[in-house]
């Protein structure tokens, strides 16, 4: 990547406008329901947070959903001992996730490579079990925790008179399920794209990059590489506990589950899919995969037949079974495969893809405009 | 001018059973360029690395303007003036070369920590403008923006050169800086390094190349078996017998 920023504000603006309006664009694309937008903007965060420590130190954590599960309890907590308002927990999130970060890092840190990714895996192991086990006064165990009708909520309690049934989370006042929660998490991820941009740009992230191109020149111009190094882990351990603490502001319950390791395994591949290092890369990829599990997994053979039935029955019958191979609860077989595809030819991600397809479209226009004709290109 | 530099006291340094220095002594003045030859597995790299503080020597003490060193961190070595162009050039391979020299001007100036996430890069005009200035004398000033691992090994070289001139270094350590380049490049090297010299900065180089080290050095070290056998001008130490049977006899 090049020094240079002038595109960036136009980047930046068109990230958002394109959050902003996924209800538009998703509907014809069958995505357009707030639970899923919610899904896209939460682990779009999780997923940008992520690459501020995988993309820019090439340090592989396999633990960031211990904050993610962190974040959730967290949130949960605020809610049941102060507030329905989303934005203490918000906070209570971030910041015990951070707290969390701060230790699980400061051990981690010491190895890097292959053993920082296992030591991340077993901190974070390590939290899944506690919440299942030992800790449950806090967790609420397999149960899960959830909001009752006896919780103390000190500062709702204050102002307004408990009601009967449970209340819902609100902004204020605006309730935070819906359209609106959908929005005040896209909000939170434009500015969470944002930060992540300036990190990209300011010297701090040169020189996290420095440290992933060639950590040993870091170390010999000067640089204490830890506490940076530290730092990084840190802030992309926070952006997992607001995606952890907005998951439970939509949805007000928290569960272990959240903390197992095939979720910290999903937060790498969206990293992946969408392009390692790259400012777009990882909210592409979370929203693939994301997409893939909610609509992919939710055709069944009656609703492929109603797709294919343009063809003759007979062939209906060879392909319906073939193509619910991969979607249904086959969606993971395609989701392997792309993932697959993308590894072996797109090493840069989907990002890259895109990127080489623009090149060669441009070259292509600017062939076609010098007379020479498509078929002289070689690599055609 | 007289003042010491770096101080090699008594160094001693063994891997495994084999003594790799054994009480090497080394004294390097201000301002001067001092040479260390000697053949093949005299030790010559090893001195080097304990001088950063990649290897911790067994016995003995490096004092650098009478602090000591021995013991430090690489990045404190690194913070107190102390610069190394490595054999194989160590460079920032997926970034252009002004990032390449600009990255050094940052570890430097926020290498103890200082949180400057809030600061862009396109608003480091000044050490924007010092990176463009030390690729114009290393003469790499056209390539500015290429990609750094495109470059051919001799630019490499001189782009690492061009990493350690702007850390403003009290003590810069060369290994071999010309090995593997043509006649063409190491004249080409010489000359820079002569303009550095004439700037008095304190040099440490280690040399195969006997036409580098008579145009550059004002002081010579001999090393061979992991023991200095001889210094001196180089006028001395080419004339020195044990030098020709250990390095010129020996070797050849």
């Amino acid at each position: 990547m090049k020094i240079g920023t002038m595109n960036d504000l136009t980047r930046f603006l068109i990230f958002a406008v394109v959050i902003l309006a996924m209800p538009v664009w998703l509907d014809p694309l069958g995505g357009n329901y707030p639970d899923l937008l919610q899904k896209f903007a939460i682990y779009g965060i999780f997923a940008i947070g992520f690459n501020i420590l995988f993309g820019l130190t090439g340090y592989l954590s396999f633990g960031h959903a211990a904050f993610l599960g962190v974040g959730s309890y967290a949130a949960v907590w605020s809610f049941k001992l102060f507030t329905m308002n989303a934005i203490p927990a918000l906070m209570f999130g971030v910041l015990f996730a951070g707290a969390l970060a701060l230790i699980i890092g400061f051990l981690s840190l010491r190895r890097s490579g292959i053993y920082f990714s296992i030591l991340t895996l077993a901190f974070a192991q390590m939290s899944y079990n506690l919440a299942y086990s030992v800790l449950t006064p806090i967790t609420n165990g397999e149960t899960g925790l959830q909001l009752a009708q006896s919780d103390p909520r000190v500062i709702d309690n204050m102002f307004v008179e408990a009601s009967a049934g449970l209340p819902s989370t609100n902004l204020f006042g605006l309730t935070m399920s819906g359209y609106p929660g959908f929005y005040f998490c896209a909000a939170l991820l434009i500015l969470g794209f944002f930060i992540s941009m300036r990190i990209f740009r300011s010297p701090f992230g040169l020189m996290l990059k420095g440290i992933k191109s060639n950590q040993n020149r870091m170390m010999y111009t000067g640089l204490n590489t830890r506490p940076y190094m530290l730092t990084a882990f840190v802030i992309s351990g926070m952006y997992a506990g607001l995606a952890g603490s907005l998951l439970a502001i939509t949805d007000p319950l928290a569960g272990a589950e959240r903390m197992q390791w095939t979720a910290s395994g999903e937060v790498v591949l969206m990293t992946i899919l969408g392009g390692v290092g790259t400012l777009v890369g990882p909210m592409i990829g979370a929203g693939l995969i994301k997409y893939f599990e909610n609509i992919f997994s939710a055709f069944n053979d009656t609703v492929l037949a109603e797709m294919f039935s343009y063809l003759p029955d007979a062939l209906v019958e060879l392909v319906v079974p073939v193509v619910g191979l991969f979607v249904g609860s086959g969606w993971h077989l395609t989701l392997g495969l792309l993932f697959v595809v993308v590894v072996i030819f797109l090493p840069g991600g989907i990002v890259e893809g895109v990127d080489k397809l623009v090149k060669f479209i441009r070259n292509r226009e600017k062939n076609v405009g010098g007379k020479v004709t498509p078929q002289d290109q070689p690599g055609e | 001018m007289n003042d010491l530099v770096l101080h090699l006291d008594n160094i001693q340094k063994n891997f495994g059973g084999l003594s790799a220095l054994s009480d090497v002594n080394l004294q390097v003045e201000e301002g001067t360029t001092h040479a260390i030859i000697g053949p093949n597995g005299a030790g010559k790299s090893t001195l080097l690395n304990v001088c950063i503080g990649r290897l911790k020597p067994d016995a003995g003490h490096v004092t650098f303007y009478g602090e000591e060193l021995t013991g430090r961190k690489p990045h404190e070595i690194a913070q107190m003036g102390v610069a190394r162009v490595f054999q194989t050039p160590e460079i920032f391979p997926e970034m252009s070369l002004l990032e390449n020299v600009m990255l050094p001007a940052f570890s430097k100036r926020d290498g103890a920590f200082s949180m400057n996430a809030h600061k862009l890069l396109s608003r480091q005009g000044d050490i924007r403008d010092e990176a463009e200035h030390i690729l114009e004398d290393v003469g790499l000033q056209e390539q500015m923006m290429t990609e750094a691992g495109s470059l051919s090994r001799g630019d490499k070289r001189r782009l690492e050169l061009g990493m350690c001139l702007i850390l403003k270094p009290r003590l810069l350590l060369l290994d071999e800086p010309t090995a593997g380049m043509s006649r063409h490049d190491t004249n080409s090297t010489i000359d820079l390094l002569k303009k550095i010299k004439s700037r008095g900065m304190t040099k440490v180089i280690i040399e195969h190349d006997m036409h580098v080290v008579f145009s550059l050095a004002d002081k010579v070290s001999v090393l061979a078996r992991g023991q200095i056998i001889a210094g001196g001008t180089p006028e001395e130490v080419r004339e020195d017998p044990k030098v020709k049977e250990a390095y010129l006899g020996g070797a050849h």
